[in-house]
């Protein structure tokens, strides 16, 4: 009699908003998370992604609008009580306590005890079962956390999530330091988490990553849902312009330069953590891409190149002089900058200002017999701040307090001040939004433009063919291969990446012929 | 256009912090009708600035190390072997000023191998001058035959006098350093690239190597600094008592570290200000200074100071949040 109806869904949030003082971070948001769904959501940095799952998690109360989980009012006190009643949170940064083994990081908090005593039995078995049901029983439930691969912790981080019987997981970002591979085995394990009801949130800045895993997404853009679908018939594009609001053409801009003369180049450059000694030569004006899994060996040839690590043997030689020894400010003197991979640990000091992080590098110009000039510092970064569109209150904001984006902008920001003549760049757009990327690309075709060498290391393909003049593939220590990106595509980047064996030339005749 | 005004406040409010606290306690001993008459005296305040000048002097040097991100938990006992030094130096008849100067740079060497310790075996800070607060307290006592040196009485022992000589300088020569070194200290922190760095190295010192800076220089300037800082207040201490004792100060490493966290020091680094640090020793000395006036016992005035550590902090933090 009835028709049928469709299954109602698990999660439902009506209009809910938060405001931070002034600035409205969510604004009468709605959205549903079906059973047994994978539901991507989608934004820029600031757009409130963060701030909803931390509402949803019940670390943050809206300041209006209701929330159901299976049609009853949903109002977590805490984050406690959003993990009793089903919601569990996979963060960005892992959570884990390296030296507890996975049994002790996954049952944290609900160890299972008689009178107070561990049942040791109990919990391995549990933890054994939670693995099994990841699809990795391989991992051991006494192994020390600290000594497993990023891919492994991620596994465990969700096992522990699965214990807790949720059926809403929110994943943010979680592939952002997984190798290719680990995210294939990510995936498979959402899909296997979805068959078995559990609904999943996903925020992914990899679109394309979305696309492979996502059932339906919602796009929120300055604190709104603009927009939400199912996957299935929906186009990059079409996300893209959701996301920005307006019609985004350009991904990757080419910014029209001239390659000229050596200014860098490496000659059997042997690290510490180097496998094999590593040749290259880096041009004036030229943008030269590095590919290769984690640990593949191109962030180890950047420490050693930039004076991080140790260099054991080989010559560095940029504008024809040679460096050595483990001392970056040669470096520096000698025009190199470097931008690392790891902004929080490495990149930033984030307690400090916006102003004295930009200007570290190179403070001379604010030195007048001895003393520094607060007030023409400031002055003169304000100016980046303007040039360069970062979000900041002002120079003497606290890094600490902008978005992920921002923060690149500011890293970013010192190599520019410094006006380093080689760019030594280590994943400079991981984890920021389309928008920022873009604008770092072009900064970057600038950069070249003006003369200047940049050293591009990527984990993300498109954009490496994108906008790079040759690429070089490193794999297990070992650079494999350099060519010029038009004899690149990327599947012949990734076989040279995961097999260290390039595939045939892709036939350049045949490409300028189409 | 509240913004500019509420900036102007937030900043008036991180300015004047430290002043509340210092406030707050001079007025609950003036408020306190036994004590009144007695402490709210210039003689009182004078021999408070007098008392402060031992810790104030290593506290501007553990500012410098706190910020840096370190701990140097050598200062007490380098003290007392500066003052022991000083004394020695004194006693064997080298003239005053070479005496103090004696003082100064063997507090100033002891920093220096602190600060080697620590960046050429790369071992924690609190370890190494740990080890160090036992070697130079070892050493003052070795040098010093187990007891106090006597020496005759030469001008360097009126830079503590309450009442200083030529009368005209109102408070005492030691003071007097004090403020000057202050002045110098914060200038040094604020206005010079060795100031930016040392906030740099103690904010995240990966993030200063990659910028250029030698850290291991910075920490090991940052180290000496503190020593030869210690150097001179021994030189004060020795001024004071008149003697050279090696079993002078024992503890005051701790009274100095809190200094500089009611100050608003971070013990984590990158955080702290010779402003605060000097307002965090004048609130130590005026809270002892007015419990002696109450007649109430030392084991009074330590729970007090340490509840004052603890609210001084947790304040600090909520401001912070506020941010």
């Amino acid at each position: 009699m009835n028709p049928p109806v469709a299954a109602p869904p698990v999660l439902r949030m009506t209009g809910v908003s938060k405001s931070f003082g002034a600035t409205k971070a969510l604004d009468d948001v709605t959205f549903e998370l079906g059973r047994g769904e994978v539901h991507a959501l989608i934004g820029e940095n600031g757009a409130g992604k963060s701030t909803m799952m931390k509402v949803l998690s019940g670390a943050l109360a809206p300041d209006a609008g209701r929330m159901e989980i299976d049609g009853r009012p949903y109002a977590p006190a805490g984050p406690g009580d959003g993990l009793r009643c089903g919601v569990s949170m996979i963060y960005q940064e892992l959570t884990l306590a390296p030296h507890l083994t996975v049994a002790e990081n996954i049952m944290l908090g609900r160890e299972l005890h008689t009178a107070g005593w561990l049942d040791r039995r109990g919990m391995r078995a549990k933890v054994r079962e939670a693995l099994e049901l990841v699809g990795h029983p391989e991992i051991s439930p006494d192994a020390a956390v600290g000594r497993l691969s990023v891919g492994a912790k991620q596994i465990v981080e969700i096992a522990r999530a699965l214990i807790n019987r949720s059926r809403i997981l929110v994943m943010d970002e979680p592939t952002s330091s997984l190798t290719q591979e680990d995210s294939q085995h990510l995936f498979e394990i959402i899909r296997g988490l979805r068959d078995q009801g559990v609904s999943v949130v996903y925020i992914s800045h990899f679109l394309e990553e979305i696309q492979r895993v996502a059932d339906t997404y919602t796009v929120l853009r300055d604190g709104r849902s603009v927009g939400s679908g199912t996957m299935e018939g929906t186009t990059l594009e079409d996300i893209i312009q959701l996301m920005v609001g307006r019609k985004f053409t350009q991904l990757f801009p080419r910014v029209e330069h001239e390659v000229g003369g050596p200014v860098l180049s490496l000659d059997r450059l042997k690290g510490r953590r180097l496998a094999a000694p590593v040749s290259l030569t880096l041009s004036k004006g030229e943008i030269l891409g590095v590919a290769g899994l984690i640990g593949s060996g191109r962030t180890e040839m950047l420490r050693a190149l930039f004076g991080l690590d140790e260099v054991e043997g080989g010559t560095i030689v940029v504008s024809g002089a040679e460096l050595a020894g483990r001392r970056p400010w040669t470096r520096i003197r000698h025009g190199l900058g470097l931008l690392s991979e790891d902004r929080q640990g490495e990149g930033l000091a984030t307690s400090l200002s916006v102003a004295h992080n930009m200007t570290l590098s190179r403070l001379a110009p604010y030195r007048r017999g001895g003393l520094l000039s607060p007030a023409r510092e400031r002055r003169a970064v304000a100016e980046w701040i303007g040039r360069l569109a970062i979000k900041a209150k002002g120079p003497g904001q606290k890094v600490a307090g902008l978005s992920g984006g921002n923060q690149q902008k500011v890293a970013l920001a010192r190599l520019l001040h410094q006006d380093a003549s080689v760019l030594l760049l280590d994943e400079p757009t991981r984890g920021i939004d389309v928008v920022s990327k873009s604008q770092i690309y072009e900064w970057i075709g600038g950069l070249v433009r003006g003369g200047k060498a940049v050293l591009f290391v990527s984990s993300y393909l498109p954009e490496l063919l994108g906008i790079c003049d040759r690429i070089a593939v490193f794999h297990r220590g070992a650079l494999v291969e350099t060519r010029s990106t038009k004899a690149w595509d990327a599947a012949g980047l990734m076989a040279a990446a995961t097999v260290g064996r390039a595939s045939r030339e892709r036939p350049i005749e045949q490409r300028s012929a189409a | 256009m509240s913004r500019p005004r509420r900036a102007g406040l937030g900043r008036a409010l991180n300015f004047f912090g430290p002043f509340i606290g210092l406030l707050l306690v001079i007025a609950l001993f003036a408020l306190i009708p036994e004590v009144q008459g007695r402490f709210l005296r210039g003689a009182n305040f004078k021999s408070v600035a007098t008392q402060s000048v031992i810790v104030a002097l290593g506290a501007l040097g553990m500012t410098l190390v706190i910020i840096s991100g370190g701990i140097d938990l050598s200062a007490a006992s380098n003290i007392a072997l500066a003052s022991v030094i000083t004394a020695y130096a004194v006693n064997a008849g080298v003239s005053p000023l070479l005496a103090l100067l004696f003082g100064v740079l063997t507090g100033g060497l002891v920093g220096l191998v602190n600060g080697r310790l620590v960046t050429r075996l790369r071992l924690v800070p609190f370890i190494v001058t740990m080890g160090m607060m036992g070697i130079a307290r070892g050493a003052a006592k070795w040098i010093a035959g187990n007891q106090k040196i006597d020496a005759p009485m030469t001008w360097v022992n009126e830079l503590m006098a309450k009442s200083p000589r030529p009368s005209w300088l109102l408070l005492a020569p030691g003071v007097w350093i004090v403020i000057l070194f202050a002045v110098a200290m914060a200038v040094l922190l604020k206005y010079t690239v060795f100031g930016r760095h040392v906030f740099a190295v103690g904010s995240n010192e990966a993030t200063a190597r990659l910028s250029g800076i030698r850290t291991n220089r910075v920490k090991i300037a940052v180290y000496a600094v503190s020593g030869l800082f210690c150097g001179l207040s021994g030189v004060m201490e020795f001024s004071r008592l008149t003697v050279g004792d090696p079993t002078v100060a024992v503890g005051l490493e701790l009274d100095i570290i809190a200094a500089v966290v009611i100050g608003g020091g971070s013990l984590s680094g990158g955080e702290g200000s010779i402003l605060g640090t000097m307002v965090g020793v004048l609130i130590m000395s005026f809270l002892r200074n007015g419990c002696t006036m109450m007649g109430w016992p030392n084991y009074i005035q330590e729970i007090i100071i340490g509840a004052i550590i603890i609210v001084a902090v947790a304040v600090d933090r909520l401001r912070h949040r506020a941010e």
